[in-house]
């Protein structure tokens, strides 16, 4: 099982070495004429104002937690869902209980207006 | 040896295809678009236009190499390849066709048909997101940052989607490996029929997480200039670019994979058949760019959250019990 690994190590070590070739190539060809104006961040013509890594909103940071236990959950699905035909009824219902504890709390995420965009 | 020959070989050759497949979806994509535009689209470079992936390809190598003064030294110039390399990873677990024999050797025309094949897939898809991320954040522009941040939000959100549409094809199948799930399918019907709710859910996942039209809010032109790759151009803006265009390929040919039969079919099955497949795929790509206009970020949100995700839930219930009760 462990050896049909190996094919995909010699593949990823092939696509690895292709997004590197073209940024040496590019690095080779291309003309470098930097100065100041050139190398200004864009925003829209003007000169930069305050700094650009302020601190940005939490929304993103509920939802990247929010991410995190439906992703674990969807981890769990994927091994019951390969042996369901073999648990049968009692793995539909102990699946049925585990999901039920996730809805509760994304009900009280949703209740909260955690996931809405304001 | 001669097994290492043919996996090095079966690699190459798989990547430039991809990168020559990529390369003709823009042809393919600025044709038809142009056609559903009532425009004639480029047929100038050569007949009908077929050299002008070629040409574009040459401009962009000797484009100037701009690294804005704000930028990372060490992310900037890493996050495209990231991005790139993981787009191309992620096509080692798609089964082009059934095994060949040429000169004595048996050839599977597939890198490797992983047990987990699906989870492969999964995981190495979504590292292309850090690229986006890294790109976003390293390049110092305030345009850049919020295109960043808008793609990993709008990235794990629908990447959820994308697991759980998959869910109810594996209670099917029985099976995470993809020759597998090409073979149960042979053996009865194309999955689309049994999961018509898992493969719309699935399609509006994969193009969520392809950032194309109409959820192509990442890049989104008329508010973030060009989203996370605003400050990159020449070579470094072309494996974004790549990427994306590698991603589409990749979405299309597993969903030809896992809903259509891939390269199975009832007569002369075979690689034609899942080139077939994907070029639909393609196609609608192209179709709904042309006809639907961008998501409102909070309309984005609320379809992931509030109806995609309740309805795999109901999905995946409803799959498993129809399995478990039928037997």
């Amino acid at each position: 099982m462990l050896e049909s690994f190996g094919p995909v190590a010699i593949f990823v070590v092939v696509a690895a070495i292709f997004p590197i070739l073209p940024l040496v190539l590019g690095s080779l060809i291309a003309p470098k004429k930097p100065d100041r104006v050139k190398l200004q961040p864009y925003e829209s013509g003007m000169e930069t104002i305050g700094p650009t890594h302020i601190q940005f909103r939490t929304r993103y940071y509920l939802y990247a937690l929010i991410f995190v236990i439906f992703d674990v959950e969807a981890i769990y699905l994927f091994p019951w869902a390969v042996a369901l035909d073999q648990l049968g009824l009692f793995g539909l219902i102990e699946m049925g209980i585990f999901i039920a504890f996730l809805l509760v709390a994304f009900a009280y995420a949703w209740k909260k207006r955690a996931l809405e965009w304001e | 040896m001669a097994e290492l020959t043919i996996d090095v070989v079966r690699s190459l050759v798989i990547i430039l295809a991809l990168m020559t497949g990529m390369a003709y979806m823009t042809w393919f994509e600025r044709r038809v678009i142009s056609r559903l535009q009532v425009r004639i689209g480029p047929n100038k470079v050569g007949w009908f236009g077929l050299l002008q992936p070629l040409a574009d390809a040459i401009k962009l190598f000797f484009k100037e190499d701009v690294v804005p003064s704000t930028a990372d030294r060490l992310l900037y110039p890493i996050a495209p390849a990231i991005a790139l390399f993981a787009a191309l990873a992620a096509f080692a677990v798609v089964p082009l066709g059934p095994t060949i024999s040429a000169g004595g050797l048996e050839i599977p025309l597939q890198v490797a048909d992983l047990p987990v094949g699906l989870l492969y897939l999964l995981a190495a898809s979504s590292l292309g997101v850090y690229g986006l991320v890294i790109g976003g954040w390293s390049s110092g522009s305030k345009y850049s940052l919020l295109g960043g941040l808008r793609a990993a939000a709008q990235l794990v959100s629908y990447e959820l989607i994308l697991g759980l549409s998959l869910v109810g094809v594996v209670i099917v199948s029985g099976s995470l490996s993809l020759g597998q799930i090409v073979e149960a399918q042979a053996r009865s019907v194309p999955f689309i029929l049994l999961q018509p709710v898992g493969f719309v859910l699935f399609m509006i996942a994969a193009i969520a997480e392809t950032n194309r039209a109409p959820f192509d809010l990442p890049e989104a032109e008329t508010e973030l200039v060009a989203g996370y790759h605003t400050e990159y151009g020449g070579m470094r803006f072309a494996m974004f670019f790549i990427a994306e265009y590698v991603n589409m390929i990749t979405v299309s040919a597993v969903a030809s994979t896992i809903f259509l039969g891939g390269w199975w079919a009832p007569f002369f099955p075979g690689p034609h058949w899942l080139f077939i497949k994907m070029l639909l795929f393609l196609f609608l790509y192209v179709w709904l760019r042309a006809t639907l206009p961008r998501l409102r970020y909070d309309q984005l949100m609320r379809l992931s959250w509030g109806v995609l995700l309740p309805l795999g839930l109901v999905n995946i219930a409803v799959t498993a019990l129809v399995v478990v009760l039928l037997g």
